[in-house]
């Protein structure tokens, strides 16, 4: 086995090399938004891209997020393979029109005459000190979208796999990118970049016998560091990380939990009507005779987004997670 | 030297980068809305065309009076009729060529119709069997959308996609009146100026957006001049001339086509009947300002110049009669038979590669039909009368108890 130079490489370098990718394999992929053209994105994701292949294939679009996405759809009825960027996760809500009644349903009002190959990158999350509608957390609302497919990535290697799985589906998938993980650096080798087939698929990030974390996206990192910081209190946790939440792979997380016998599901979108309520209730009517305790969850508060100089108050950290899982019921084990 | 020091010498310039980018005066060309038909442009016109013209509006009325007696009986959910509008529903399709694209709000079902769609496809979503009932690559007919102005945005893209690739593809966009005040409506113009989409915006200002008259819809002296803040042109015409809506789409067309960007065509025209068979229009509208446009009816205004000018006896129309009452009968025949349904349709298309999640509930949907099925049987009566036809074997499905 020869060994690859490894180098690292951010979360925002492998996505931009993965649109790169998209573009130089496949002519019919298009990437369009606000920006991402000479600025190379506010993340500067596309940083470079507009260069190397032009402006009709990488499109700085006028300032209308329905736009943007609405004239997608009818590049991919003419058969393109549009990459859309929503600046930020509360800049994409005027698309939500096109999105829900258009992109979700197209295919299958048309029976499936007329799929939309559109692959909607949406920066989301909070924790890097951003002003008001910079943070927001915007997954429950795409997930409870029938027709899309909604993933995010917690690692470099993710990030490169999960965007090159979007754009090659005929589905349309919203690729939630959580932006406090943009600047996270790991070995990566872009030489030989995998993608993430098929999405839907979970994957056990640390493996551990006393209780399941349950995660995604900007969580997940806490969630690992929760993880160690347990071991002093002689607990063993496991973290799953989804990266897909639209399909849901029931299979590893009910795997895990039987496993475990215990389970917290952790993510900064508010609890209630949250994404962590759909996943307990799966948990449980899977895994309701391995569990020793409730499902529980740690979300961020039922609250619009704080203030930056707020939001470490509201964000889910390695306490709150520590203190769920101090509320398991261990006592029931003596 | 301060700038109070400066003052005297201050002269007004104009910021330093600032330039018109177009001349709005020539982007309105009409001063009335452009007619046709009874003006000297009529002798120019191609009799053959005004010959089709003259069927299809007879064919149209028909559709929309069989469409409207068909919701009577209980065989469409809903129909919003067209009636008076056939002029701009027809010459929208008849004005394009085969490779171009027409992009149809709920209510131009008759453009879609006109365009060659079979008129049972185009009447499934007002049916209720399913959403599209049509492939809209075969004629090139996007699904009649219901969210108001949200096809306009898909149009602008389609076009600007056939541009890239180097295609000779115009897209048409219909929108009525109360479109133009919604957010999509304005972000499509704006794109498609932007990119100089080669696409033709129609609106039919029909004076209602189900009750609200567009007085209260807009301030704008016509719709039209809305082109000129977004840098295209808008046109005027009569909309119930269909000759003069042909002849201004036509051009806005070549326009497009030729490079030129989009255009903005308001068509005044007249929604002779309700908003739909559920809708009182009594209750905002006098009697007298519809007999008003009874009077400017579009078949009417096409049949007095046809047989002014000899291009039409009485023969013509009845022939044109009678191929319109023929397509009626054959509308009516098919659609009081029932569509057939197979409720595993609801999950076939949901993706191109369904989530678990979904073929857990397919499984689930299965065992039900099933279960009515054995239900069924065990019923001497009903032996004879599955639920469903023609739809795939359920019979693989997991084993339920049948109640």
């Amino acid at each position: 086995m020869t060994t690859v130079a490894v180098k690292p490489a951010t979360m925002a370098q492998a996505l931009g090399r993965a649109l790169r990718d998209a573009l130089a394999e496949d002519p019919t992929v298009h990437v369009m938004g606000e920006d991402v053209g000479a600025l190379g994105g506010v993340f500067r994701v596309t940083d470079g891209l507009a260069k190397e292949f032009g402006e009709d294939r990488v499109t700085d679009t006028a300032l209308a997020e329905a736009g943007i996405l609405g004239t997608a759809v009818g590049m991919a009825m003419y058969g393109l393979r549009p990459v859309v960027e929503m600046q930020f996760d509360a800049f994409a809500y005027p698309a939500f029109e096109q999105l829900i009644s258009h992109v979700a349903k197209m295919r299958n009002r048309t029976r499936g005459a007329t799929p939309l190959p559109i692959t909607v990158r949406v920066p989301y999350g909070g924790g890097i000190g951003g002003v008001e509608h910079h943070s927001d957390s915007s997954e429950a609302y795409y997930m409870a979208t029938p027709g899309l497919h909604v993933v995010t990535p917690a690692t470099v290697a993710d990030a490169y796999g999960l965007l090159r799985a979007a754009i090659a589906s005929d589905d349309p998938v919203v690729v939630l990118e959580p932006k406090r993980l943009y600047w996270s650096k790991d070995s990566w080798n872009p030489d030989e970049p995998q993608a993430v087939e098929p999405i839907g698929r979970a994957v056990v990030r640390r493996r551990g016998r006393s209780a399941t974390l349950i995660t995604y996206g900007p969580s997940v990192p806490v969630c690992l560091e929760a993880a160690e910081a347990a071991r002093a209190e002689g607990w063993d946790l496991e973290v799953v990380d989804l990266r897909s939440l639209v399909p849901f792979d029931d299979e590893t997380v009910a795997a895990s939990v039987r496993r475990t016998g215990r389970a917290v599901v952790v993510h900064e979108s508010g609890g209630f009507g949250g994404p962590g309520g759909e996943i307990a209730a799966r948990v449980t009517e899977r895994c309701f005779h391995h569990l020793e305790a409730p499902v529980l969850r740690v979300a961020g508060f039922d609250i619009p987004y704080p203030p930056p100089m707020l939001e470490r108050h509201h964000l889910p950290g390695v306490d709150r997670i520590l203190d769920a899982v101090a509320r398991l019921q261990w006592e029931a084990q003596s | 030297m301060t700038v109070m020091e400066q003052r005297g010498a201050y002269r007004p310039t104009p910021p330093p980068a600032w330039q018109p980018r177009t001349d709005p005066a020539p982007l309105l060309p009409d001063a009335l809305p452009h007619r046709v038909l009874g003006t000297a442009a009529a002798d120019r016109a191609d009799p053959d065309l005004l010959r089709r013209l003259y069927a299809e509006l007879v064919r149209g009325r028909r559709y929309n009076a069989q469409a409207t007696a068909l919701t009577k009986q209980g065989r469409l959910a809903v129909y919003p009729s067209s009636t008076g509008q056939e002029a701009c529903e027809v010459a929208a399709a008849l004005v394009l060529e085969e490779r171009d694209w027409l992009f149809p709000s709920y209510r131009d079902t008759l453009s879609a119709v006109a365009r060659g769609l079979d008129p049972v496809q185009a009447l499934t979503l007002l049916r209720g069997d399913w959403h599209t009932g049509y492939d809209p690559n075969e004629h090139r007919v996007a699904p009649l959308c219901t969210p108001l102005a949200t096809q306009l945005p898909h149009a602008v893209g389609l076009a600007h996609a056939a541009r890239l690739k180097g295609d000779d593809v115009v897209a048409l966009a219909l929108v009525g009146d109360g479109g133009t005040s919604e957010g999509d409506f304005h972000e499509a113009l704006n794109f498609a100026a932007v990119w100089r989409a080669p696409v033709v915006f129609l609106v039919q200002n029909n004076g209602f957006a189900i009750s609200v008259p567009l007085a209260k819809q807009t301030a704008a002296p016509s719709l039209a001049h809305k082109a000129v803040g977004y840098g295209m042109p808008g046109r005027l015409v009569d909309g119930n001339d269909a000759a003069a809506v042909h002849e201004v789409l036509g051009e806005a067309i070549a326009h497009a086509r030729a490079g030129g960007g989009p255009t903005l065509v308001e068509a005044v025209t007249y929604r002779m009947e309700a908003h739909t068979n559920a809708d009182d229009d009594k209750r905002y509208r006098a009697d007298a300002e519809v007999e008003a446009w009874r009077a400017h009816d579009p078949i009417a205004l096409l049949e007095r110049e046809l047989t002014e000018r000899g291009l039409l006896d009485e023969d013509g129309i009845r022939a044109v009669r009678e191929d319109a009452e023929a397509m009626a009968a054959d509308l009516r025949e098919r659609m009081n038979q029932d569509p057939v349904l197979d409720p595993m349709d609801l999950f076939a298309h949901v993706y191109a590669r369904p989530t678990t999640q979904l073929q857990e509930q397919e499984a689930q949907l299965r065992a039900e039909l099933d279960a009515e099925i054995r239900h069924h049987e065990d019923e001497p009566d009903h032996r004879d009368e599955p639920d469903h036809r023609d739809g795939p074997d359920h019979r693989d499905g997991p084993e339920v108890n049948a109640r």
